[in-house]
């Protein structure tokens, strides 16, 4: 696959508040049963919205949102990557909130969805102002780790291993893995456990 | 200079610092199931690559097996399709499989230990949150997702950064009744559901020294509920005695030789951590959860905190957690009527859980009404069991004795709650529809607590019925 860089996210947002959302809500387990990840999206979130009718993936208003504004803990829970697959497939591209799981970060990181950490007065505030203004457009920088909506420009912050593979185009690391060749087994190589003790 | 496990582990298996900072860090054993693995070995067709070290990979069957009847093809044709993929996968890439009727099938975490696959100073990785498990016999075992799969099966390796390093030690020695289920919930309450994020865990201290190799593993399967991705114990005695005559342990002399390496792997004394935290095991009680994240828990006997007496910031949380749940502030959960019993999972379906659980289960019946199920780890443990006739026990108590798989922990398989349904569960998640129904609520607890509350029908003391 060719390095695709990302730096720029530019879209309209959907908050979805709650802290320690796990991702058996965000993909409840029996849509696991499928060897492909395709149309997972149109489950993402099914029993919580069957509860809440008025649920942000439920209204109108946030249709094709691109960027999630959550709380603290998001996608805390099982490894499951159909969590990140069901959002991206949904239309997700950023998620901004105080906190991640740190699984679903990096599973986030490896389809190329940047996961973004604000402080908890600055993630409220999004929240609060994306709910009044959902038409208005918010713009992350990665270069700068910051997200403007309006005039407002919010400091977040990212691992700088994550950032570094967005802005350098290795988030899907294979390639990037792969280059390492013949050291790979060299390492191998030494390690008692693998030759014999 | 004194190095931790983690240090020495994380050089033996650095390839090199990646242009991004992170590591490159070699995968010495890969585990897979037939759930987050199909997209990924479907990616490696897609992009033309093959399996790079295909004898470090093992794979097994248990997230969607039925536990009642097992013959293939299964009734539910999803759950078909899944694992003629894993058989097909396996095949076609020459990775081993255990596979149901193969007498080794079971649980990837319960089996990896058993079959002494999982052995000290290796990194792991699975493609499934409960891999911490492993670091029970003091490896470095990690859950990931399927693009990471897709790395390992490609290039044996995975692109990651050094997490931090937290000591917990547990001193003293746990009251009767208490297990090392209660002392991770104790953990778990204590640190939060977050607190372990961006850490790995050492677990050590006496309690943990005292610890079977399966209390280990219970304890370190339970380190992600925390937030940590990697929780382990030094290797020890109890490390190398459990390891020996296991079928992928080495043998004879070299056994001897492996025993040698695996001491020098443990932390040094006068290591340095990021973080210590001390626990008093005797004053652990056994744990009942009573939320919605497995934080949310209790000594069995307190009550149930009330949100008004918290920070703002855990309120909402909080509030939301007993809502769901139908509990209200300043509640006790003891005599709360249950539904369903659970005695199960990664977490607690090995040998000495049903053991434990079988020790309550022959003191009288299961409680008209409730649904009991004991579904053993592996089909090694299965055997175990039957052998000393725990079946038995359980069977003439009006439990269900099951064949292995993942059964009622997450919802994949036909074991499922129905409805509101309340279960009194020895698995690690209590999150929002877990247990397969989107309605349904579950108490995370002990095996011997949920055997005591099948036959209480309702939330008892285990501590109560032990002599």
């Amino acid at each position: 696959m060719k390095p695709i860089s990302i730096r720029e996210i530019r879209g309209r947002a959907i908050p979805l508040p709650g802290n320690d959302i796990d991702t058996d809500r965000i993909i409840p387990g029996r849509f696991l049963r499928c060897v492909t990840f395709e149309g997972l999206e149109e489950h993402v979130f099914e029993d919580d919205r069957q509860q809440y009718k008025d649920h942000p993936f439920n209204q109108e208003r946030y249709r094709g949102a691109s960027i999630l504004i959550v709380e603290r803990n998001f996608g805390c829970g099982s490894s499951r990557e159909h969590a990140p697959q069901a959002l991206f497939r949904w239309g997700i591209r950023a998620i901004a909130g105080i906190s991640f799981g740190e699984i679903f970060f990096s599973n986030c990181t490896a389809i190329g969805i940047p996961c973004l950490t604000l402080d908890a007065a600055d993630a409220h505030w999004l929240l609060e102002t994306v709910s009044h203004h959902p038409d208005q457009e918010l713009n992350i920088d990665l270069e700068t780790v910051t997200i403007r909506m309006g005039e407002r420009t919010l400091r977040a912050t990212m691992p700088e291993g994550a950032r570094q593979q967005f802005l350098q185009g290795t988030w899907d690391s294979t390639q990037t893995l792969l280059e390492a060749g013949e050291a790979i087994d060299r390492l191998a190589r030494r390690l008692p456990y693998i030759v014999g003790f | 200079m004194a190095e931790t496990l983690l240090d020495k582990v994380w050089r033996l298996h650095t390839v090199r610092e990646l242009p991004s900072g992170q590591t490159q860090l070699f995968v010495g054993l890969h585990l897979i199931h037939e759930v987050t693995s199909p997209q990924a070995f479907h990616m490696l067709r897609e992009r033309g690559l093959s399996v790079r070290f295909p004898e470090r990979t093992f794979a097994t069957m248990d997230h969607i097996v039925p536990t009642d009847e097992q013959t293939r093809p299964f009734a539910d044709p999803l759950a078909e399709q899944m694992a003629a993929a894993l058989i097909e996968n396996c095949r076609q890439y020459g990775i081993p499989l255990f596979d149901i009727g193969s007498g080794r099938q079971g649980i990837v975490h319960v089996i990896g230990p058993e079959l002494g696959l999982t052995q000290p100073g290796m990194t792991i990785a699975c493609g499934d949150s409960h891999t911490s498990t492993h670091g029970a016999l003091g490896a470095l075992a990690f859950g990931i997702g399927t693009s990471q799969i897709r790395d390992v099966l490609v290039t044996q390796c995975l692109a990651m950064s050094k997490p931090k390093l937290r000591r917990i030690l547990i001193e003293g020695t746990l009251p009767r009744g208490v297990y090392a289920k209660d002392v991770i919930l104790a953990i778990i309450h204590r640190l939060g559901v977050k607190g372990g994020v961006g850490y790995a865990y050492e677990y050590a201290g006496s309690a943990v020294e005292a610890m079977s190799m399966e209390e280990r593993l219970t304890l370190c399967n339970m380190t992600i509920e925390g937030g940590a991705r990697v929780g382990y114990v030094n290797p020890d005695r109890v490390t190398f005695e459990y390891l020996k005559g296991r079928p992928y342990a080495p043998q004879g002399e070299a056994f001897d030789r492996a025993v040698a390496w695996w001491k020098q792997i443990a932390s040094d004394p006068g290591a340095t951590y990021d973080d210590e935290v001390r626990l008093d095991a005797a004053a652990l009680q056994p744990m009942v959860t009573w939320g919605i994240n497995p934080g949310q828990s209790v000594g069995v006997n307190d009550p149930i905190p009330d949100p008004k007496a918290l920070p703002e910031s855990e309120r909402t949380s909080y509030e939301e957690a007993l809502a769901f749940m139908s509990f209200q502030p300043g509640q006790r959960l003891i005599g709360t009527p249950i539904d369903v019993a659970f005695i199960g999972s990664c977490t607690n379906g090995r040998l000495s859980d049903l053991r434990a659980a079988a020790e309550v289960a022959r003191q009288g019946k299961v409680a008209p009404g409730v649904r009991a199920l004991v579904v053993p780890g592996s089909e090694a443990v299965a055997r175990a069991a039957e052998a000393e006739g725990l079946h038995e026990i359980f069977q003439q108590a009006g439990f269900q004795w099951r064949r292995a798989g993942c059964s009622m922990c997450l919802g994949m398989n036909p074991d499922k709650l129905r409805g509101r349904e309340l279960c009194a569960s020895s698995s690690n998640r209590n999150f929002k529809g877990r247990q397969g129904s989107p309605t349904g609520r579950t108490l995370l607890m002990s095996p011997a607590m949920v055997a005591a509350a099948a036959i209480a029908g309702q939330v008892i003391d285990v501590r109560e019925v032990l002599s």
